[in-house]
């Protein structure tokens, strides 16, 4: 059995995301069912025993993020999927995978919230729980997909960023994209580009784990590969060792930050349709960007001037991006599965006098494009 | 009389007690000595005890991880000379099962304390365990938190003194190594910080076996336990461990309980099973099923 299944599928959401994880080398799956990921468990624990991965079922979330950390340094790319109940008790340890710059992949389908909420129906209420989950100042990198064709694709580039950053990423799915069903074209496996982790060149007796190059990212070795290397949770020097000293404290944080805040451009994925002449933008991103794009196309035959920005990297968020559109439009229409996450980046990112109209919704059901034409119609004022 | 303060007794007093390397230096980051532990504490003879193992079975330090939680004990992983994980509290195995899962050559030790390991890390050692997953781990049980100041743990015996027991222990502890036992560990022991050469060949067993293996090893806290329980200095405690540390291999591990740290008490290699670990049965099950 090939690990690329390169041809045209009618896959799932989750079934595309796992074959995803699989096409961009991810060999190591952690995870605990969990309603609406639990189908990527499913396909990766048929998948992976017939192309040398390993999938193992652990005892609950927490023990799943620390076996991909593990993993991740053991030299395999890993992942987990869950949904926000599990991510909660995830965090913790994502903070871990931050502090350890460990690249991973976890995969946020997203249900209806809080606590156990409407777990078989869509919300898209983990957007600031992704940004401010685990305690301390850190940055991440989350993305977001609106059908199965990106849940493929995007799974792979959440991998790249991963790698390439040293930093755990988060794709954020919603159980709508989950279990949709569509058309994947799955590449030749020679057209997919991958990148993998720097390897550190020097010899282990010189090898300083966590001294970064110009691109503030250290090289990464492995467990088993002679270096013997220390990491730890703590705040750490070049070596890995802990000091306990703001001295030391205070770079190592910016690094962590700063890695990420200073490539926001690079990991900035955006979709634009009809925004040039637009008085009006809708901003909107995974499942509902699609009854988005319906009620723009409406608005446009209508002959109002209205354009979609579909996120895709949700963090770091895209500050230029509303910025510069903030000087341009007269409103912005936030439409969101939350009672208002988005909305307050863009409300950060805005003008004074751009008005930012929200619709939202608490989870349990997708937008009505009626329903965006109406934050269309107050944002236009 | 002026002589006598032109003598550098302490440069004097290097000379003479401080040897230029230590025989375990190449397994032991001496550049990250002194260690934090306190006088008296037992968790020196578990890394040395440890390494002395790798050496005499001559295993490639380049394969050995070691991984721990958060504790005095847990900064064990930074003090030993092998690739070392320093994990976030209690999360010492379901990380060092993602790394020997992931890289089966290597030989993963967890070494972390008995309120890491068995209060918030429970539900993760019970289960790996279950799933005889192919680790050691090296529990240090000295009955308290000692990083925290000397709180009460789940080893922590009924009517003990801690800083949150002020009046007395409420609670009964967990028997280790019949928990362990019952959940499916391979090879279960007990010894003591002072049974040094009995510990160290119990870890020597330990690591030329598969499977999910458990050496509890009773250290004594003078600091944060021994001296509120009547226990005396650390020479005290140890004293006692090999006074009243009776062998008993083989022993039925429900007859292990630690019910009053000041009465005789059981060690000695409880369980040595030969059975399928995880990663035997994983490759029995998927060549059987995946590759025809």
């Amino acid at each position: 059995m090939t690990a690329v299944i390169t041809g045209t599928h009618f896959l799932t959401g989750n079934d595309a995301a796992a074959e995803g994880a699989i096409s961009a080398g991810c060999r190591f799956f952690a995870g605990y069912p969990i309603t609406p990921s639990t189908e990527i468990a499913e396909r990766v624990s048929r998948r992976f025993p017939q192309i040398g991965g390993s999938y193992i079922q652990m005892e609950d979330e927490i023990a799943s993020m620390c076996a991909i950390l593990g993993a991740s340094w053991a030299g395999v790319k890993s992942m987990t999927a869950t949904s926000g109940p599990g991510y909660s008790l995830m965090l913790e340890n994502i903070g871990l995978g931050v502090m350890m710059e460990t690249p991973t992949v976890v995969v946020n389908v997203q249900r209806g919230s809080p606590s156990t909420g409407i777990p078989t129906s869509v919300g898209q209420s983990d957007v600031m729980q992704a940004r401010w989950g685990s305690h301390g100042d850190y940055e991440v990198i989350a993305i977001s997909p609106n059908c199965p064709q990106e849940c493929y694709d995007f799974l792979i580039k959440a991998f790249n960023f991963s790698e390439q950053y040293r930093v755990p990423v988060t794709v954020l799915m919603d159980e709508c994209v989950s279990h949709m069903s569509e058309k994947v074209v799955i590449p030749k496996e020679e057209e997919i580009k991958l990148f993998n982790r720097k390897k550190p060149k020097d010899k282990p007796e010189k090898h300083l784990p966590f001294k970064p190059d110009k691109d503030m990212i250290p090289p990464m070795a492995a467990a088993g590969e002679g270096y013997k290397i220390h990491v730890t949770g703590l705040t750490h020097d070049y070596k890995g060792y802990p000091v306990m000293s703001a001295e030391c404290h205070e770079p190592l944080v910016r690094r962590l930050c700063d890695k990420i805040r200073n490539n926001v451009k690079k990991i900035t994925l955006i979709e634009e349709y009809k925004t040039d002449d637009a008085d009006v933008l809708v901003i909107a991103f995974g499942a509902v960007s699609r009854s988005a794009m319906t009620a723009v196309k409406i608005a446009r035959e209508r002959g109002e001037k209205v354009g979609l920005l579909r996120l895709i990297t949700i963090w770091p968020f895209p500050d230029h991006v509303i910025q510069a559109y903030a000087q341009k439009v007269k409103g912005f229409v936030v439409a969101e599965i939350n009672y208002g996450q988005v909305l307050y980046e863009v409300q950060r990112c805005a003008r004074t006098d751009n008005v930012v109209a929200h619709v939202p919704l608490t989870g349990g059901r997708l937008h009505s494009p009626e329903e965006i034409l109406d934050g269309i119609k107050e944002a236009g004022k | 009389m002026s002589m006598e303060f032109d003598v550098d007794y302490e440069y004097q007093d290097r000379c003479m007690y401080m040897a230029e390397s230590h025989p375990s230096d190449e397994m032991l980051r001496d550049d990250r000595i002194p260690h934090i532990w306190c006088t008296g504490c037992g968790c020196g003879e578990i890394i040395s005890t440890y390494i002395e193992a790798v050496k005499e079975l001559d295993i490639n330090p380049d394969k050995v991880a070691i991984v721990s939680g958060i504790g005095c004990i847990g900064r064990a992983a930074g003090y030993l000379k092998f690739d070392s994980f320093h994990t976030t509290h209690g999360r010492a195995i379901p990380f060092a099962t993602g790394l020997k899962v992931a890289r089966p050559e290597l030989d993963v030790s967890v070494i972390s304390g008995d309120g890491d390991l068995f209060a918030i890390g429970g539900n993760h050692i019970i289960h790996a365990a279950r799933r005889n997953m192919d680790i050691l781990v090296i529990c240090s049980n000295n009955y308290t938190y000692g990083m925290t100041g000397g709180q009460f743990s789940p080893a922590t015996p009924i009517d003990s003194f801690t800083t949150t027991t002020p009046y007395g222990n409420c609670e009964r502890p967990f028997n280790l190594c019949d928990l362990l036992a019952s959940a499916g560990a391979a090879y279960v022991a007990r010894w003591t910080s002072i049974h040094v050469r009995r510990l160290q060949k119990s870890i020597k067993e330990a690591l030329t076996k598969k499977g999910f293996r458990f050496i509890e090893v009773l250290t004594p806290c003078p600091t944060g336990f021994g001296r509120r329980n009547k226990m005396g200095t650390a020479i005290d405690t140890s004293k006692f461990y090999q006074d009243h540390g009776k062998i008993d291999h083989g022993a039925d591990t429900r007859d292990v309980r630690l019910e009053d740290p000041l009465s005789d008490f059981s060690i000695g290699t409880f369980v040595d099973l030969d059975k399928e670990t995880y990663l035997e049965a994983k490759e029995r099950i998927f060549s059987r099923e995946v590759k025809k």
